[in-house]
Parts: structure tokens; C-alpha cells; sequence
């Protein structure tokens, strides 16, 4: 397959932050690929940068950002050498959106959330309101909120009924991807799996594209084709679902599956001992290696990323 | 320290009945501007179990099932509106101060998000002794002892690392296993756990979730498990009771609960809950349409009705269904099983 028929490539992406204690590498190098109508699961655990990465694709930089580099190729095209407004006018919304963590709760109390739906079509797209409000009546339709919620506040509206408003305010625009951050994450079991059926639904009647941030690997499986690892700023194994989610390569995504708890058999889950590194001193060699039953001595260096039938995976158990 | 594990029984009956809840109601009253009745939010409609010395058991259920009104007026924080919650033999309505004294020293509350449950301007070292001194311990050595033996079983450990720090400079799971020690600092007898590990990463879950059962088998300990996860309970406690708008509607064991679900609330619960496995990707659910309904209003009849795809016309909606046990111990409020 040609470079071309990818989505989104992105290549050697950093986001550093500066502190008093110097920078945070919570994005070091990360690349990967999205075909179209695909889903791409980024999983982690809190604190290995995976949020930032959202914002990193999406130039949503917070005013301490401090190196920021790397290629993010939509459609073939790099857009990181574009200036602030044309990658605002073009890609922020018009073809990248994005729902982020807590956006329910995010929503403005005093304007009702037709209007605040509509917001991203009439300053994105310029269209005027009747248009941009009949485009929310069909996302609503999309996503599965009643068309006369149109003129309710968020209070009146259920946690699940909120999100669902958060992702048909992500839609509006008609975005070829979506960046979900924890779409899921407070809400009810049975509201969670009603959103996920709202997700399969969109990509399979609209065509759109996921990349979906979650350390919930147990619903992460509801949407995904291909899964992404991600630990201490760097992306650790590329793999497709299916093989991933039978038998993952990395000894992280072992450890972290092996932490899912399950409804039925009789294996016990474990944890992973130990925590995370500090992005801001970070070790050299490999960043899981203090926390992995299986080192041995070449992890003190750096391990190469290997590709291995199609999946890749950073470790030297592999090299 | 953790010592032995105790073996468990099996055999409820033999054991010690520790707390007993009879055909509690919580209402709310609803007022209309300030003065006369609006009617009333049945938080908790009839709701009656005991549970035995050394048991653990779950309450599982949605947002706004009633289950946190449920565990505050077990923790005496509320007062029920009808029927009782007995502890130990001794009615906790009929309780004076002195007694919920007593009776707060013998039960611990986990708390689900342990960042807002820790005082911000405490280091560890307080909030740990916090409860001693308000439970009369008055030697500071005892206090001193105590706190460390109660971070040793938590396992926060070196205790010197731990004491002088403020809940900021922890982490989410360190910061919940000071709010576990906090809740055993007093050697309670009964353990109330809040969705303990909903706002932990998953990793981290597991570990928080055999710390509390390792607490629970050591210590003989019963426990109140709340929470929405169906995934963690079998790891955690022997019966579960699900709960849908104010009363429970199934209470068995875990297994025949996961295996072997009998309420349509409990099968779709269970259908909602996910296994990684790349095939979910495939399908959709087939869930039950609409959402819990208002516990002011709650429907007629079986409250479940309206989202039942098994409801039978002229029955569910007219009357209320009583538990069945079409297998012995598994009690069920569903007419299907009459």
C-alpha cells in the first residue's frame, strides 16, 4: 500500500513540556498510521502521555509546550509546516476532531446545547445558523439524542445523553477522524455500551476514522482494529486487534492484559509491581525494563522497533 | 502484618449474622418552594439482607440505583424513613451518641475518589492519627504504633517515606491505600468499600482489590463492596445483590450471578460489560432501550418493566414482583420465575 492511501501517518512526533524541573518528554518519538474507516486504540496507563499526544495531532499546546517536532502526514499531506490559522481553517475540526476527557461535563450550563452543538459548523465551516442547526439535528440523529433536546440545558440532560451531545458536537463539522480521549470512562456499564454502539454505528454509516485514548483495555476491545501501546512518552508495540488482544507481544501488554479482570474462568489477575518512570527523568535503555519479568542485559540499551508480520513491537526479546 | 489466610466458609449459616438490614426505606422529601410536599425520592424501596462476620458481599448497580443512600444509612449517616439496620444486635435508630461512637469505631468506609477524601492540609502521619485522637487514644507512643502497623498492612512501606508526606505528593493508588488504612486504623469490624477503585488505573485496580481482600481474610473482616463493575466483583466477594431503582432485584452467590443470571437487569448488565476480545468490535449489544427511571415517579408494577424485553402484559406492570428462588439460595424479584 502506498504512503498516500494513509489517512493519517505520524512520524517521530515530540511534545515536550518545560517545568522548573526541566522538560517533560511526555510525547518522545512516537509514530504510527490509520488507514480510513479504521480505529486505532492508543492504551496506557495515567501519566504516560497519552492525552498529549491527542493534543500534539491536534496543535492543542498548552502555553509551557516546548519542543514540539515531527511529521503528521493527513491524506499524504504534512500539515505540521502549516501556520496557526490555515491549520485552524483546514484541519482543527474540519478533518481532525475531537471529544475530550470529561467533555460532558465540559458543556456551557447557561446556553442550551443545540446552540452550543452548532458552534463548531457556523466558526468552522461558516455556514449560517438554520444550516448549522439542521446539521445538528441530523448528528443528533447520528448519535441518538431526541431532535426536541435540541433547546434543553446540559442539566436536564442524562450523563449518557451529555456525551452523546459531546461526540454529535465533534461530528458537526463532518470530521474524517475523531480523537475520542476516555469517552467512556464515568459513565454506567450500560451507558458505556450503548456509546460504543453509537461509535461502531457512526464509522460504519459515516466512514469516519478513531483514535481512541483509553487504559481501559476490556472496552477498548469494543471498538478497535488495531491497537497501539503506549509507555512513557513512546509507543511500545503496533499490533492488529485481533492478534493483540489473543496474545500481545510486548511484556508490558502482557503484564497489561493480565491485569484485566474477567467475568468468567478462574485466572486471577495480576498487577504490574512498581510505577511508571518520571517523564521528566526518564531512564536510559529501555523505560519499562525496572517493572519487566523478562530483562536481561541488552535492556539497558535503547531497544530498536521491530516489525514482525506487519506488527511492531520496541523490546529486545524481538531484535 | 497479614497473617494466615483464613479459609473461608462456605456455609453461611454457621456463621455470626454481623449486620442486618430489614425492609429499609430511604426517602427523601421533595418540597415545593421551600414548604409543602412535592412527594418524595425513594432512594432506597425495601431493601433487606444480613451480612455474616468474615463475608463479603457486593452491591452492584447504575448511578442512581440507590446504592450510595443505601451505604450511608448503613454508615448511620442517614436516617431510614422505615425498617432497621441492626449491627451486632443493636438497632442503630435506637443508638444515642455515645453509641454511634461505638458504633463508628467498629466500621471503616473506603471512599471512591481518594484525592477528595484526604485532607489536602494533613501530611499521612495526621490523617491516620486523626481518628485515634478523636477515638480517645490518648498515649501518642499507642498512636504512633498503631499508624505504623496500620501502613505496614497497607503496605506503604518504608512507613518513614510515607508519614511526613501530604496526600498530593502520592499517587492515586498510594493515596487510596492511606484512605484504606485510615478506614482499619481502628481494627473495625465491618468495612464499607465505595467503588474503592473506580477512579484508579487498571493496573492499579488489581492491586488495591487483593490489599482489601488480603485486609478481609486476615482480619475476619466483613465487607460492603459497592460498584457499577460486574469484571471486579468475582475477585472480591461470595454474594452479590443487584440493585436497579431502589430495591435488589437478584441476591446470590457470585457464581451463579455471572454464570447463571436470572433477572433480564442482571443479563443485560452483564451483556453491557465487555471482555477484551477483538470480535466485540464487530457486534452490537443489545441493550435494554431508555434509562434507570426517577425514583421520585419509579413505574408500577415491576420497575423494570418499560426496558424489559420479557415483560409480560397484565402482570409486570400491575403488580409488584416478591423474590423467587427457583434454585436454592439464588432469590430473584422477577414474575418470569413464579
Amino acid at each position: 500500500m502506498t504512503q498516500k492511501n494513509k489517512l493519517l501517518r505520524i512520524e517521530d512526533l515530540v511534545l515536550y513540556f518545560n517545568t522548573t524541573h526541566g522538560p517533560v518528554q511526555a510525547v518522545d518519538g512516537v509514530n504510527f498510521e490509520l488507514d480510513s474507516n479504521r480505529a486505532v486504540v492508543i492504551l496506557g496507563e495515567s501519566g504516560c502521555g497519552k492525552s498529549s499526544l491527542a493534543k500534539a495531532i491536534l496543535r492543542l499546546l498548552p502555553r509551557n509546550a516546548g519542543t514540539y517536532s515531527g511529521r503528521v502526514y493527513l491524506d499524504g499531506k504534512d500539515v505540521m509546516p502549516l501556520s496557526e490559522e490555515e491549520f485552524r481553517q483546514n484541519v482543527r475540526w474540519a478533518s481532525i476532531s475531537m471529544v475530550p476527557q470529561a467533555a460532558m461535563n465540559a458543556l456551557n450550563p447557561v446556553i442550551r446545547v443545540g446552540e452550543q452543538v452548532a458552534e463548531p459548523a457556523m466558526v468552522h465551516l461558516g455556514v449560517n445558523k438554520n444550516e448549522a442547526f439542521s446539521q445538528v439535528k441530523k448528528m443528533f440523529q447520528h448519535v441518538g439524542v431526541p431532535e426536541d433536546f435540541i433547546s434543553r440545558y446540559p442539566f436536564e440532560l442524562s450523563g449518557g445523553m451529555r456525551q452523546r451531545v459531546a461526540i454529535a458536537m465533534a461530528l458537526v463539522t463532518s470530521p474524517i477522524l475523531i480523537i475520542l480521549d476516555e469517552p467512556t470512562s464515568a459513565l454506567d456499564v450500560l451507558t458505556q455500551a450503548n456509546i460504543f454502539n453509537v461509535l461502531k454505528r457512526l464509522k460504519k454509516e459515516l466512514g469516519i476514522s478513531f483514535i481512541l485514548i483509553t487504559h481501559d483495555i476490556a472496552t477498548s476491545s469494543e471498538l478497535a482494529d488495531d491497537v497501539a501501546v503506549m509507555y512513557a512518552g513512546q509507543i511500545v508495540e503496533v499490533n492488529d486487534a485481533y492478534r493483540f488482544f489473543d496474545k500481545p507481544l510486548h511484556p508490558y501488554s502482557q503484564k497489561l492484559m493480565a491485569s484485566v479482570p474477567r467475568l468468567h474462568g478462574t485466572k486471577e489477575p495480576e498487577f504490574i509491581t512498581g510505577r511508571p518512570p518520571s517523564l521528566i527523568d526518564l531512564p536510559k535503555g529501555c523505560r519499562f525494563a525496572d517493572r519487566c519479568p523478562a530483562r536481561f542485559e541488552k535492556c539497558v540499551q535503547d531497544p530498536p522497533v521491530v516489525e514482525k508480520d506487519e506488527r511492531k513491537v520496541k523490546c529486545w526479546l524481538y531484535a | 502484618m497479614v497473617s494466615a489466610v483464613q479459609t473461608r466458609d462456605t456455609e453461611n449459616d454457621i456463621r455470626k449474622v454481623l449486620l442486618s438490614i430489614d425492609d429499609l426505606h430511604v426517602w427523601f422529601e421533595l418540597r415545593r418552594f421551600g414548604f409543602g410536599r412535592a412527594g418524595y425520592v425513594k432512594a432506597v424501596d425495601g431493601v433487606t439482607f444480613d451480612v455474616h462476620q468474615g463475608e463479603a458481599i457486593a452491591v452492584v448497580g447504575e448511578s442512581g440505583c440507590g446504592k450510595s443512600s443505601l451505604m450511608k444509612t448503613i454508615l448511620a449517616l442517614y436516617k431510614p424513613t422505615k425498617g432497621k439496620v441492626v449491627f451486632d444486635d443493636k438497632d442503630l435508630a435506637e443508638l444515642d451518641n455515645k453509641g454511634l461512637h461505638w458504633y463508628h469505631s467498629h466500621v471503616g468506609y473506603v471512599q471512591q475518589d481518594p484525592y477528595g477524601a484526604l485532607p489536602p492540609f494533613m501530611n499521612v502521619q495526621r490523617i491516620l492519627e486523626e481518628p485515634l485522637i478523636v477515638g480517645g487514644i490518648k498515649d501518642k507512643e499507642e498512636r504512633a504504633q498503631r499508624t505504623r502497623k496500620a501502613m505496614d498492612e497497607v503496605k506503604l512501606t518504608p512507613v518513614e517515606d510515607f508519614l511526613e508526606k501530604f496526600p498530593h505528593m502520592l499517587s492515586g493508588g498510594q493515596q487510596q491505600r492511606v484512605v484504606i488504612a485510615r478506614a482499619m486504623i481502628m481494627g473495625p469490624k465491618f468495612l464499607v468499600a465505595d467503588e474503592p477503585v473506580s477512579m484508579l488505573d487498571a493496573s492499579v485496580r488489581v492491586e488495591i482489590l487483593k490489599l482489601l481482600r488480603g485486609l478481609q481474610e486476615s482480619h475476619n473482616l466483613s465487607v460492603i463492596y459497592i460498584t457499577h463493575d460486574l469484571s471486579t466483583v468475582s475477585y472480591f466477594s461470595e454474594r452479590i445483590f443487584v440493585m436497579y431503582a431502589g430495591s435488589l432485584v437478584e441476591k446470590a452467590n457470585v457464581r451463579q450471578v455471572l454464570d447463571h443470571p436470572l433477572h433480564p437487569y442482571t443479563m443485560a448488565l452483564l451483556t453491557g460489560t465487555s471482555e477484551p476480545d477483538a470480535r466485540n468490535a464487530e457486534t452490537f449489544k443489545e441493550l435494554p432501550p431508555g434509562e434507570p427511571p426517577s425514583l421520585v415517579n419509579p413505574p408500577t408494577g415491576c420497575r423494570f418493566h418499560p426496558r424489559c424485553s420479557k415483560a409480560m402484559k397484565g402482570l409486570c406492570e400491575v403488580k409488584e414482583p416478591p423474590d423467587f428462588e427457583p434454585e436454592p439460595g439464588h432469590l430473584v424479584a422477577c414474575w418470569l420465575y413464579q
